[in-house]
């Protein structure tokens, strides 16, 4: 006999979640350099920013509360208006 | 339920075959239908026993669940779909009341009760409530296909910590969803990372394939709320490389009603309750939020505290109970939610004075997260009976003991910096000062285990910095 189960999940997950395609070129992009607020990650976007100047490539800089929470809303919407593509800078 | 249209008007009996009433009534039933009153006769069994002539099969129960049968015989009167009188069992004066018939059933005895309805044996009513009533619950139906494994299904679709799952079938949820007086449908919050809206009936539906009886559901439900409780972060909680998972420490009258262990082995197996209920709440996560090992769940090594965590505090001592300290009352049930490793043991057989004993509790509490660094993680101490008895002797209340271990935990100088807080100064190697270990309510003392041995467990948790990591969060069990 066919039996009949519910479902424990969310119901919501999409079969794929695909990331947006990645640019060819930087050319007048701007890059969001993301610190997540983990110790030393700003030695490491010191430098990419560094970097990315170097080649003429405009950057802006942000900053998560802390690392332990997702980052707010009021951060995400600012990234995606005024950015085309993020760096998020892990560290340790 | 609607009533079918055939019982809508009119007189109605339910019988069946198995029951000496239902055949000693029989000839009434036919003396009825002479009378040309309009009646319908529902037969549970046997449909060839009565010699009435409109005779209902009614061997699915259908009918008999939907006029809430619970004996047999029962006769009703029926006018434009509802009720408007009952007999239940054998009553000669009653029926002839209800059809007007002053001389119905005479010879018979005046009174004879009935037998149970098959629709109220044991293991039927949810049955029935789930195929003809209207549970609501709204979670997707999946199908098993027949030949099969209903058990490997579930491990197909990913629901499972890895052991097998009881599959959740609509009659068990259902079952489960009577431990509640909630409605399925009541939302408790967004699990993340997917941010799913988590119903009860969802709730209900891991707590079935954790292999919770329903009378543990109001505990679950309790540690899910906590755990979506912004201040227990457990995005971050889930997400983080380091070990900790959510355990659960229950307080309160439900610790006995369910059976919950807070006496030998208590951080350990075989107990259904202590087991089944922190392993629902991981199940939520996994399924309800999707958050799973190597996805969301990055963390570097896991713990076996991932799989379950929880147990009960012994509340016979003469400490203030964790829940007191939180601010419940003795009378009242509720669970505490932290971040936690796995227990790290302190062994102490030879102190027999407070003060000894906060050494070496303060020596092994040094280590959590790493010897050198301060204010980064919290930690409860499960102390012991026989080491609780070292403090009960002496007078020494849970305030003194926390003040003590406190005093002895200052790390001298050497802090490493790795806590989360920027504001807070790192202080170099060799310093002259000091720093707490940890911060004023980063240690929480319970009382549990056995009582032979004389040791405490330490349980580490994830970092525990209010606003920018976790903190303990408790929430009273409501039925």
């Amino acid at each position: 006999m066919t039996s009949i189960l519910l479902d424990p999940t969310g119901e919501l997950d999409p079969v794929k979640r695909l990331p947006r395609r990645k640019p060819a070129s930087l050319a007048n992009l701007t890059v969001a350099l993301l610190d997540i607020s983990k110790s030393r990650g700003d030695v490491f976007l010191n430098r990419l920013d560094e970097l990315f100047k170097a080649q003429g490539i405009r950057t802006r800089r942000y900053k998560k509360p802390t690392f332990t929470r997702p980052a707010p809303v009021a951060l995400l919407q600012a990234i995606a208006s005024q950015c085309d593509v993020v760096v998020e800078g892990l560290a340790d | 339920m609607s009533i079918s249209p055939e019982l809508s008007d009119g007189l109605v009996a339910v019988v069946k075959q198995d029951c000496p009433t239902c055949l000693l009534v029989d000839p009434v039933l036919q003396e009825i239908e002479r009378a040309g009153l309009g009646l319908t006769v529902c037969v549970q069994d046997d449909l060839d026993f009565s010699k009435a002539t409109r005779i209902l099969d009614d061997r699915n129960l259908e009918h008999s669940f939907g006029l809430g049968i619970e004996t047999v015989p029962t006769l009703l009167r029926m006018a434009a779909g509802r009720e408007v009188g009952r007999v239940v069992g054998w009553d000669r004066k009653a029926w002839a009341a209800l059809c007007g018939m002053a001389t119905l059933g005479e010879g018979l005895p005046a009174y004879r009760p009935g037998c149970g309805s098959k629709s109220v044996e044991p293991g039927i009513v949810e049955q029935l409530a789930v195929r003809f009533g209207d549970v609501g619950m709204q979670a997707r139906r999946i199908a098993v296909p027949p030949l099969e494994d209903d058990i490997e299904l579930c491990f197909d679709r990913g629901w499972s910590d890895g052991l097998p799952l009881v599959p959740p079938t609509e009659v068990r949820v259902y079952r489960m969803l009577q431990g509640t007086r909630r409605p399925p449908g009541e939302i408790l919050g967004l699990v993340p990372p997917n941010l799913s809206p988590c119903t009860i009936e969802k709730v209900a539906i891991n707590a079935v394939m954790a292999g919770c009886k329903p009378e543990y559901l109001p505990v679950v439900i309790g540690a899910v709320e906590a755990a979506l409780d912004p201040v227990f972060c457990l995005h971050g909680l889930l997400a983080t490389t380091w070990f900790s998972a959510p355990m659960i420490i229950v307080n309160g009258p439900v610790r006995e009603r369910i059976g919950m262990n807070w006496r030998g082995n208590v951080l350990g197996q075989g107990n259904r309750a202590n087991a089944t209920i922190g392993r629902a709440l991981q199940l939520v996560v996994r399924n309800v939020g999707g958050g799973r090992p190597q996805e969301a769940d990055q963390s570097t090594f896991g713990t076996p505290a991932k799989y379950t965590f929880c147990f009960a505090e012994d509340e016979a001592t003469s400490w203030e109970t964790l829940a007191e300290t939180r601010g419940f009352d003795r009378a009242q049930s509720c669970v505490t939610l932290f971040s936690a490793d796995g227990p790290l043991g302190c062994a102490d057989q030879k102190s027999r004075e407070p003060a000894a004993l906060i050494y070496s509790l303060a020596g092994s509490l040094r280590a959590v997260t790493h010897v050198d660094v301060a204010n980064a993680a919290d930690a409860v101490v499960v102390i012991g009976p026989e080491h609780g008895r070292v403090f009960d002797a002496a007078g020494w209340r849970k305030e003194e003991v926390l003040q003590a271990l406190h005093s002895a935990l200052h790390i001298a100088g050497v802090d490493l910096g790795m806590g989360t807080d920027a504001a807070a100064p790192v202080v170099q190697a060799g310093a002259k000062s000091t720093r707490p270990k940890f911060r004023p309510e980063g240690l929480t003392l319970v009382r549990a285990g056995g009582e032979a041995g004389l040791f405490s467990a330490i349980i580490p948790g994830w970092l525990m910095k209010g606003s920018l990591g976790t903190d303990p969060v408790s929430k009273e069990i409501t039925p």
